[in-house]
């Protein structure tokens, strides 16, 4: 279990976090949705160790997450295989080509982002994040760009990896897929409005 | 063939260009009259195919080459080191950066002599040469290194890249087509200062004290036909240095 406790955080004159205390289970999928700027983000960065609240405590959190940014951030000079293998360990970057083809890019490893489609580069990105995932997944909107039939079987691979993540998301569509517990929230400073 | 298509070949132009420049030279030494003060294109062409058959030339030649790229390798090795140094430490960026803008803005001629003071005359072309990349160097591999995508440092640190990952695959890419540009001007540089220094220091065999000798033997067709090799030299090793730089950092370009 990850539990925040009174964690606050501050950015400038916005209180993010304030007091704020959740437990997320880490034998599940877990589903933030609620408006954006309600600092769903902040609480996946604070996860990967981005950011350090101003205050209280998070008890078991997660050694190596991975994390799917909002953006798809790829290495803009490397091939999409090449993008994939750069999170392995040496003797493990030939997986970085069976990733691409569980999210359908088999064909596409030696293009660059580049020269890639927007939903193609989100797909590279959490195969990326997927290939990497030791303990915990943290993604951020997981399926932007993706087409409904996309969205559905990236949802089963998420799921067939079996790892706990905390997922945000727009989409009650998408926590139905991921089979995911729901958690709405509000804010800034963000607070769990309904579970 | 139609002219506009002849015109799209780059080397067409540049061809056209050349005629057109030694045109208007040729019309200029007709006009002067005197061979003394402004020889013709042709006379500096029969000096320098003369000068090409000579050992002084070989020897000349061979020092300054030699010199020039030793100090230009050593003012980028020391300016692109300085670059990470001063970004990472900003107890050496206090240090270090006002000197390298003093450097950058002292006239060249104030370090020849000073120089000349301090360092035997061999010597001084180089040190000078150095001098005057590093600095280019430094300043643009600094502003390349601050400017790198601050997202995908990110993504580096979540995804645990060590040190030497994080710099082959974010930061060099990031920074070679910037520090390609500034070490192929700083390398024009590196031959105007060096050639300079040689002026002044007055080493021998060097092409820029062949330069100073032309000029008081008052043989100006040998001055130009120095000139005009310092220019090609120094044109041909940019084009080959960029072209190294493609080839090595092509997947970055």
């Amino acid at each position: 279990m990850i539990s925040f406790q009174t964690v606050s955080l501050r950015y400038g004159d916005k209180q993010v976090l304030d007091q704020f205390t959740l437990d997320i289970p880490t034998d599940q999928i877990t589903c933030l949705h609620g408006p954006s700027g309600s600092g769903k983000t902040t609480l996946l960065r604070i996860l990967a160790g981005l950011v350090t609240p101003d205050s209280g405590t998070i008890t078991g959190r997660p050694q190596k997450p991975a994390m799917l940014f909002q953006e798809d951030r790829l290495l803009p000079h490397f091939t999409a295989a090449e993008n994939i293998a750069a999170v392995l360990p040496k003797s493990q970057a030939a997986e970085a080509r069976i990733w691409l083809d569980r999210v359908g890019l088999a064909q596409d490893a030696a293009l660059h982002p580049g020269e890639l489609s927007g939903g193609m580069c989100r797909r590279v990105a959490l195969a990326r994040a997927l290939a990497y995932g030791r303990d915990f997944l943290l993604l951020d909107e997981p399926f932007t760009g993706l087409d409904m039939a996309l969205t559905e079987q990236m949802a089963a691979l998420i799921r067939k990896t079996g790892l706990p993540a905390l997922v945000v998301t727009h989409s009650l569509a998408e926590i139905e897929l991921l089979g995911g517990r729901l958690l709405a929230v509000d804010g800034p400073p963000l607070r769990v409005s309904n579970a | 063939m139609k002219t506009s298509s002849l015109l799209d070949h780059k080397l067409f132009r540049a061809g056209i260009a050349c005629l057109f420049w030694l045109g208007v030279w040729q019309i200029l030494a007709s006009a002067v009259g005197i061979p003394l003060l402004l020889p013709s294109p042709l006379a500096v062409g029969q000096a320098l195919i003369h000068l090409l058959g000579t050992a002084d030339f070989r020897a000349a030649t061979g020092f300054s080459l030699l010199g020039i790229s030793i100090g230009f390798l050593a003012g980028v090795v020391a300016g692109s080191l300085l670059a990470w140094l001063t970004w990472a430490s900003r107890l050496a960026d206090a240090i270090i950066s006002p000197f390298l803008r003093l450097v950058r803005t002292t006239p060249v001629a104030s370090f020849i002599i000073l120089a000349l003071l301090w360092l035997s005359n061999r010597t001084v072309p180089m040190v000078i040469a150095a001098l005057m990349v590093a600095p280019i160097l430094w300043s643009s591999t600094k502003t390349a290194i601050e400017e790198t995508d601050q997202s995908l440092l990110e993504m580096g640190r979540v995804y645990r890249f060590s040190p030497w990952r994080t710099v082959r695959l974010i930061y060099l890419p990031q920074i070679l087509p910037q520090w390609t540009a500034a070490a192929a001007t700083a390398m024009g540089l590196a031959w105007k200062s060096g050639i300079a220094a040689e002026v002044i220091a007055q080493p021998s065999p060097a092409m820029g004290t062949n330069l100073f000798r032309a000029k008081l033997h008052l043989t100006t067709d040998q001055l130009f036909a120095w000139t005009v090799l310092v220019v090609i030299l120094s044109f041909l090793l940019e084009r080959l240095f960029v072209l190294a730089m493609h080839r090595l950092g092509r997947r970055y370009t």
